[in-house]
């Protein structure tokens, strides 16, 4: 429920240096919204359709948008559900009772994740500096995801856009301060030319 | 850095990855049978092959699924990658 989402504290605190980002890079803490972890077996991925609101994803290192959220591919038989409108124990219980019949598990971990909005025109080189993925909108366009590192930190990466200009970075509450840090860092070499601003 | 081809994920950076031992070691049918000597065999003993070698791998910063690889141990080139459960592919090292 939108009255009980909050937004990370380590990320508001660093709310003053995002909003000094160089032209070209925004920030966003995203509000934290309810995540479950859905296990699923292999034949039985129909049986979370009606629940999920859509067919979850086949294809690795992918996502598809769901009413109020989305659904991340983690793993051949293992998915993340977003929803920014349901109780996460309401979220869960609901998943469970749709693939639990299969064999398949549905856990909270709402209190896992919380999410980053990179934005801008400098986005995806900024990202690079920190990933070795090739994030060039044509082999990693809207649609894709990876969980890989970014910076020294295990992230979930989602491409939003087509033109690399708009990420989603889901990183666990403990290591949002660092990568937060690290982002602001990154971002000084996007300053333009001349004296440099304090960040 | 070498970069090694998840079955699921494609390529990614070794740093991404924890090697798991020797692939295909089966777990003994009855272990209470076996004697000491025979158990400390399936514990402890593993091939040690100049050439290639078939093991297993986790992509611990990735999807965290584990695979198997065959890897020449000469000069650490992935020769083939391949799901849990599928039999060690042929290929020339
Ligand atoms: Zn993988």
């Amino acid at each position: 429920m939108a009255d009980t989402l909050h937004r990370s504290p380590v990320l508001r605190h660093r709310e003053d240096a995002f909003a000094r980002l160089p032209e070209g890079l925004e920030i966003v803490a995203e509000p934290d919204v309810a995540l479950a972890d859905l296990r699923v077996p292999e034949g039985a991925v129909a049986s979370a359709t009606g629940v999920v609101g859509v067919a979850l994803p086949l294809e690795p290192n992918t996502w598809v948008a769901r009413p109020g959220g989305q659904v991340v591919w983690l793993g051949p038989d293992e998915w993340l559900v977003s929803d920014a409108d349901e109780r996460p124990e309401a979220l869960e219980a609901a998943l469970r009772a749709a693939v639990a019949p299969h064999d398949g598990a549905a856990v909270d971990v709402s209190a896992q994740r919380t999410a980053v909005r990179l934005r801008g025109r400098h986005a995806r080189a900024l990202l690079a500096t920190g990933c070795a993925l090739d994030l060039h909108p044509s082999v990693f366009g809207a649609g894709r995801s990876a969980q890989t590192t970014l910076g020294l930190v295990g992230v979930v990466l989602l491409a939003l856009d087509d033109r690399g200009e708009d990420y989603r970075i889901l990183v666990r509450p403990s290591f949002a301060g660092y990568l937060a840090d690290w982002l602001l860092d990154a971002a000084v070499e996007f300053e333009p030319p001349g004296p440099a601003a304090a960040l | 850095m070498q970069l090694i081809r998840c079955p699921w994920c494609g390529p990614r950076e070794e740093v991404e990855f924890h090697y798991g031992g020797q692939a295909h070691v089966a777990y003994p049918d009855d272990p209470a049978a076996l004697t000491d000597e025979q158990w400390a065999r399936y514990v402890f003993f593993r091939d040690n092959p100049k050439g290639a070698f078939a093991e297993r791998w986790s992509h611990s910063a990735g999807c965290r699924r584990w695979f198997n690889a065959v890897r020449d141990t000469r000069t650490y080139r992935f020769l083939a990658v391949y799901k849990p459960g599928e039999a060690r592919p042929e290929v020339a090292s």
